[in-house]
């Protein structure tokens, strides 16, 4: 009994800096964002209580909310499938330890991911030129005559995404990770059944990987809802604000007009989506997802 | 190598084509960095001919001098690397701690509260940045390094999570020896299970350095005075203004990129076990 009691103790004095950043810099943020959601605040005249109105107006008259969530919208349904669909090829193909050279292409696929974000977001800037650009010099050696990406509205989100798949070497590493747990006999078996390479994937592989694909899905659409650098540095929203993001109108509603309240709103709006895409993608997983 | 009871031009022609295809991926993925490079090493002139030319006509390697005078380089990599540091400093202190607490001290309600850690991996900054910068405000921290190095001392959810799925590995026997000998919980963290954790700290280490090296948002928001401004705010400040000099932008990307490329080749192993770690909670 005394025991236990220094254990709790003492287990609690070692965690005790995170029960504190966490009461100050988690908790305490998050109830008191929900406060602010309900007011209209400027940071410098005190909050005014509005109840639900910011909420209300996001949702029936602001047509810029709309637009940014319907972007964001894009990229999670767009960039996911082909974000997933490529990773998870890389890594299959990686894991394949009949290719030569192996260590190299694993270290090829990652080298991206470690360039600083705001140099990434520079780097793509002069890759997208029109003129000079790499994307398009590529494409005038096949004969295309590359567009202005980041000038048409209709391709500035697709060029986005071709900027995020680069950049998705860590989900390649982690996709590996769990390719290597797939014990190798199931392979093997179904080898001398005659399964051939298609088959062994989707017959073994997929299922067999997706809680790491669940995984790697839902991080990605929350980094999607998340994601405000790039498109802070590279279009600013642009061109006619087709890839004025969820992140970047919530930045701009609190920084740029200092709409604390209504960004609030927005902040609480995001979690909200973020626990029920959450909670969609779990249910799938349990109703379709492999089982032992 | 053939499998048994298959023919060998199957697997053959499916290496083959795997092979190929991964060849011409990497290439894809290769060449915008290589191409970085290159055009960072490129006269201003060069950077607009039409077609696009690989190589400089002349490497003006002098854009690597040019960088430091033009751009307050020392003044914002003196900010970077102190705020890497004080936040490297606070992360190894707190999370080792943090982290011993939740795996080698039993107690009532420890997995619960573990479940909380967990859960505010996935809570986007982008929910508590608003208060967090009132909170800030009020304390008079806006426009400091305060906002940007005090939370570091507090935990942090991923390093807990990696260093704890370390600690588990610790044999318990080892602390069972020390107990016997009358050696306090805060001694044998000191002097069995830190000196243990070695790797697991130096992937805290390259994460936390990582983490602030790359930060944009945080010294976006919270710095005011340009005189603390990091490297990455620099960068982004000279993209906006009105004569963005890509020659120098570009030498400043491959500047920034190398340290990075340096430590992931130095201590890949570390590197890559964190990104995996990252995988397996899902």
């Amino acid at each position: 009994m005394i025991e236990s009691r220094k254990n709790l103790r003492n287990g609690l004095l070692f965690i005790s800096p995170w029960i504190i950043g966490f009461l100050v810099f988690v908790a305490y943020p998050i109830f008191s964002s929900l406060y602010y959601s309900l007011t209209q605040y400027n940071v410098i005249d005190p909050p005014k209580f509005r109840g639900l109105r910011n909420y209300v107006e996001l949702v029936t008259t602001d047509r810029v909310f709309a637009t940014s969530l319907l972007n964001t919208l894009y990229m999670v349904v767009f960039g996911t499938i082909i974000i997933t669909g490529a990773t998870l090829a890389i890594a299959i193909v990686l894991n394949n330890t009949q290719i030569r050279g192996l260590s190299i292409f694993r270290i090829i696929f990652f080298i991206p991911t470690l360039i600083p974000l705001v140099i990434l977001c520079i780097l793509w800037v002069w890759m997208l030129q029109p003129q000079t650009g790499l994307i398009n010099t590529f494409l005038s050696y096949v004969g295309i005559k590359g567009p202005g990406w980041l000038a048409d509205p209709r391709l500035a989100k697709p060029a986005f995404i071709m900027m995020f798949l680069w950049t998705s070497g860590g989900t390649v590493i982690i996709y590996l990770a769990g390719l290597q747990d797939i014990p190798q006999s199931l392979y093997e078996v179904a080898s001398i059944d005659g399964a051939n390479f298609f088959q062994r994937t989707f017959r073994i592989t997929i299922p067999l990987m997706s809680p790491v694909i669940l995984f790697n899905v839902i991080t990605y659409i929350i980094g999607i809802f998340q994601s405000f650098a790039e498109s802070f540095i590279i279009t600013s929203g642009g061109p006619n604000q087709s890839t004025l993001f969820y992140s970047l109108y919530l930045y701009q509603n609190a920084f740029q007009y200092f709409k604390m309240g209504l960004a609030s709103a927005m902040g609480w709006i995001l979690l909200i989506i973020a626990l029920v895409l959450i909670w969609i993608l779990l249910g799938a997983e349990k109703r379709f997802g492999y089982r032992q | 190598m053939r499998r048994p009871g298959e023919p060998p031009h199957r697997d053959l022609a499916e290496l083959i084509i795997t092979t190929l295809f991964i060849a011409v991926l990497a290439l894809v993925f290769i060449v915008p960095f290589l191409w970085m490079a290159f055009s960072s090493l490129k006269a201003p002139a060069d950077l607009f001919l039409v077609p696009m030319r690989w190589l400089p006509s002349v490497p003006q390697w002098h854009n690597y001098v040019k960088v430091f005078s033009q751009f307050p380089f020392f003044l914002d990599f003196r900010n970077t690397m102190f705020l890497v540091v004080v936040n490297i400093i606070g992360a190894v202190l707190s999370n080792t701690l943090i982290a011993y607490g939740f795996t080698r001290i039993e107690w009532k309600g420890r997995e619960a509260l573990f479940y909380v850690v967990l859960a505010t991996l996935i809570l986007p900054f982008q929910v508590i940045m608003i208060p967090l910068f009132i909170l800030f405000h009020n304390f008079h921290w806006i426009g400091t390094f305060l906002p940007l190095t005090v939370p570091g001392f507090f935990g942090n959810a991923f390093f807990i999570f990696l260093l704890r799925q370390f600690y588990m590995s610790i044999p318990n026997e080892l602390s069972y020896a020390a107990k016997m000998d009358g050696a306090s919980e805060f001694l044998i963290y000191r002097r069995v299970i830190l000196p243990l954790s070695a790797p697991a700290i130096t992937t805290v280490i390259i994460f936390s350095f990582l983490k602030t090296w790359n930060d944009f948002i945080g010294p976006l928001i919270f710095l005011t005075d340009n005189k603390l401004y990091t490297l990455s705010l620099g960068a982004q400040q000279i993209m906006h203004s009105l004569d963005p000099k890509w020659d120098m932008l570009l030498t400043l990307g491959v500047i920034m990129t190398l340290p990075v490329l340096v430590i992931f080749f130095l201590l890949q192993k570390y590197f890559i076990q964190g990104i995996a770690m990252s995988g397996i909670k899902g």
